[in-house]
């Protein structure tokens, strides 16, 4: 009975994204105030419709109503309960309900935030948010219900895929959907925009904390999922470069740049249609990497077509937002030209560069990334792009894009002024230098990229310091907005650090160790003393003592597993780390080699924290950007620049 | 200069950067294409001479050889045409097993031996990798190749 109330409360919010969709479309259109005043109740009577929806899911994998096809697929009755109520969201139907949830609590966010806005600006954004619910509503409910009735029911279900019972992977993808269903709050904001026909600095302030919030759960959606792929795939990598992982990158690289561009909207009215457009694709490329995950169009462009009613709406759920938006763009955008120049060392000048390398890296990105697809699709052969072509297209516009932050931070508007920080750069450099040659004595690696990274890192830390410092020195107050750019680019410099420790010095062996041998990596000895059988909920396991010396001093123990879980036969690497803040030693458990000797993996991975603490120093300092005092006027402000057509 | 010079300059060196990039791009991406060929093709002398490739099928009963307690195992794939041996030395993925469908990357020695480097079964017991699962269906005399399946995982190995 109750996935039926859930599978009913679903239609009900659809009828209410419908009304959403229209009231504030029509409403705002033909100027009827009594219209555009239904949004709002459509807005919470489609999140409450969808709460009660999703929570009928999570009832029916809670209680195991394997009757449900889609609890019966991937849940099972001796999964442990956290992990039942993340397989809600571990497959194809019950991620595209998550969607929706968030998208409704972002629509009902932004309803409550926005009683400011003037009334048919707000309208449309309301509608447009109704009509993109409207869209993955009726693809969840046409094509993927996930409260299908299994007849008859099954005894026991299928389990969830044992790589996703973690407790990261529980929080990836709702954090992530967070990230990529906020982006459709800025397309939402544009959208209304270009429909006003009015763009100014009130519109981009308007913009602004939505945008920053929804980047920075990307960023910690993108952060928990590489960790995850470390500790959990088994291997020990951050990034593989998979089309999977690719698909959230690549809005992250949209958003970045929309919040620079943003920021000169707001401050100098100038790139108007620029941002604009990269609103329309940061939504674009959230829409295209939902799609590329959940579709199977991955695995083979064929099977994508083996299920025909999907496929064909996802196109035309694709076509539609993407083209609809790109035809209101080229009818509208010309209305909004921008005049003011600006200097060749102005902060505009740095922004637009960075938006340039943002861009052109997920153009980049996004070729790899299709390219395989588009040969597939056409029989012109199977081929795929190695993680060689992406770390080159990646580091290419990136290191640059590092190198200009430092500089960029201490630039101002309008007119080229670095003359006066000449010092400060030489002296930072030096710094830099200086502090890359000492990270790569210890060490005890040397290359002219590693050089490179470490010093535009230790670079942009300085600057990143300094520039807060030097201002309330001089009298000025720092606003919150500062300090989050500053933090945020600190993570970015943390970041880079990271990633240039590891792969300079990281240090990977394939082993096979007898009970009592050791082995070298990096000057630490890696014993392995023994194995042991051992039993978890759902799985049983063999653990293994591995004994980690550094100079005859012992420095951890280690105990990796093997596990085989029950239901799927599934068998499992759970990698032992020891976790440091200058190094993780990393020990995972191959298989049995005969003879009492298995094979290991072991690994150095210097640095590496930096990697994720880096991306959670960026999400802090796009928080502390929001809370900004600026974005919290009542009143909307009078209209300084004003773009009216 | 005047605002228009300046602009003019910047557009241009912009323009240029992105020439740059877009240039290193290309040499990136001819370096980095990888074929897959099937045991078919590979015993047809479709590959080239020492270029890296990824060969892929179902790995037969009673192929897997090790000496024991040793880290270095060969074993074949096939696609009930042809078959490929193949050797490996570190820990294999997983999902390894006989009658697994995987993907091998790495290049033939002068024996016709496939070395590689790296080997990957999709973290999932029911999944084939769809170049297998084509190649496996081609052949008429194999036995019937499951479907692929969708992925029911957020992220895998690179296939």
């Amino acid at each position: 009975m109750i996935p039926e109330l859930g599978h009913f409360a679903l239609s009900l919010a659809f009828a209410l994204a419908l009304a959403q969709a229209f009231f504030g479309l029509a409403g705002a259109w033909q100027r009827r105030p009594r219209w555009m005043a239904v949004t709002d109740s459509a807005v919470v009577g489609q999140v409450v419709c969808v709460a009660l929806a999703f929570a009928a899911l999570v009832h029916a994998f809670v209680v195991h109503d394997f009757s449900v096809a889609y609890v019966a697929n991937n849940s099972n009755s001796a999964l442990p309960v956290l992990f039942r109520v993340s397989a809600v969201w571990g497959a194809h139907e019950g991620s595209l309900l998550l969607w929706i949830f968030i998208l409704a609590l972002w629509s009902v966010a932004v309803a409550a935030f926005s009683k400011s806005l003037p009334a048919s600006f707000r309208a449309r954004v309301l509608g447009m948010l109704g009509l993109i619910s409207v869209g993955f509503m009726s693809f969840t409910l046409g094509t993927s219900n996930p409260f299908l009735r299994l007849i008859p029911a099954a005894a026991d279900g299928a389990d969830l895929n044992p790589l996703l019972q973690d407790f990261a992977l529980a929080v990836h993808p709702p954090m992530l959907y967070t990230g990529y269903v906020g982006t459709a709050v800025a397309f939402a904001f544009a959208c209304a925009a270009m429909l006003e026909g009015k763009l100014d600095a009130t519109w981009a302030r308007w913009t602004r904390p939505w945008t920053t919030v929804a980047w920075l759960f990307l960023t910690m959606g993108i952060a928990l999922g590489s960790w995850w792929a470390y500790y959990e795939l088994g291997w020990g990598g951050w990034w593989f470069w998979d089309p999977v992982e690719n698909a959230s990158f690549m809005p992250w690289l949209m958003s970045t740049a929309l919040i620079h561009s943003l920021a000169v909207t707001e401050k100098r009215g100038l790139f108007k249609s620029w941002t604009l457009l990269l609103a329309i694709f940061a939504f674009s490329l959230s829409l295209l990497g939902t799609f590329l995950v959940r579709s199977g169009v991955l695995v083979s462009v064929h099977s994508f077509a083996s299920d025909p009613a999907r496929g064909v709406f996802i196109l035309g759920l694709l076509s539609f937002f993407i083209l609809g938006s790109l035809v209101l763009y080229a009818w509208r955008a010309p209305l909004l030209a921008s005049t003011a120049g600006f200097g060749w060392l102005s902060r505009e000048a740095f922004l637009l560069l960075n938006n340039v390398l943002l861009v052109v890296a997920a153009a980049l990105i996004l070729l790899g990334t299709l390219w395989p697809l588009f040969m597939d699709a056409f029989s012109l052969g199977k081929i795929s792009v190695g993680p060689p072509y992406f770390n080159a297209v990646f580091l290419v516009p990136g290191l640059p894009l590092v190198a200009a932050i430092g500089i960029g931070m201490h630039s101002v508007w309008k007119h080229s002024k670095l003359q006066p920080k000449k010092n400060l750069f030489i002296i930072l450099a030096c710094i830099g230098v200086a502090g890359a040659l000492s990270v790569l004595a210890w060490l005890g690696h040397f290359s002219v990229l590693s050089v490179v990274g470490f010093t535009a890192a230790i670079f942009v830390m300085g600057s990143a310091v300094v520039e807060p410092w030097q201002r309330w020195r001089g009298g000025h107050t720092v606003p919150a907005a500062v300090l989050g750019m500053s933090l945020a680019h600190f993570g970015v410099a943390m970041f880079t650090i990271g990633v240039t420790g590891v792969e300079t010095a990281k240090v990977e062996r394939d082993v096979a160790l007898g009970i009592g041998d050791s082995a070298n990596v990096a000057g630490y000895t890696f014993k392995l003393v023994s194995t042991r059988p051992v039993q978890g909920p759902n799985y049983n396991a063999t653990e293994a003592e591995v004994l980690i010396t550094h100079g005859g001093e012992a420095v951890a123990t280690l105990h990796p597993q093997k596990r085989t879980y029950w239901v799927r036969t599934m068998p499992m690497t759970e990698a032992g780390i020891d976790v440091g803040f200058h190094r993780d030693l990393f020990a995972a458990l191959g298989e049995d080699l005969g003879q009492g000797r298995w094979s290991m993996r072991l690994q150095y991975k210097p640095l590496i924290r930096f990697i994720w603490l880096g991306a959670l120093v960026m999400a802090i300092g796009g928080l502390l950007a929001v809370v900004d005092r600026r974005y919290r006027v009542k009143k909307p402000v009078a209209d300084s620049d004003t773009a009216q057509v | 200069m005047t605002p228009r010079r300046r602009r003019l300059m910047l557009f241009s060196s912009v323009l240029l950067g992105v020439a740059v990039a877009a240039g290193i791009a290309t040499l990136a991406f001819r370096d980095n294409l990888q074929y897959f060929y099937n045991p078919s093709e590979v015993a047809a002398g479709k590959v080239p001479v020492g270029k890296r490739f990824r060969v892929g099928g179902m790995v037969p009963k009673g192929s897997v050889q090790r000496a024991p307690g040793s880290l270095t195992v060969t074993f074949a794939v096939t696609d009930f045409a042809h078959t490929v041996n193949i050797s490996y030395s570190g820990v294999l993925p997983d999902l390894f097993r006989e009658g697994q469908g995987i993907i091998a990357h790495g290049k033939l020695d002068t024996s016709g031996v496939f070395v590689a480097d790296e080997v990957l079964a999709k973290h999932d017991e029911k999944y084939m990798p769809p170049e297998v699962a084509a190649s496996l269906k081609k052949n008429p005399n194999g036995p019937p190749a499951p479907a692929a399946m969708a992925p029911s995982i957020p992220k895998g190995v690179t296939l």
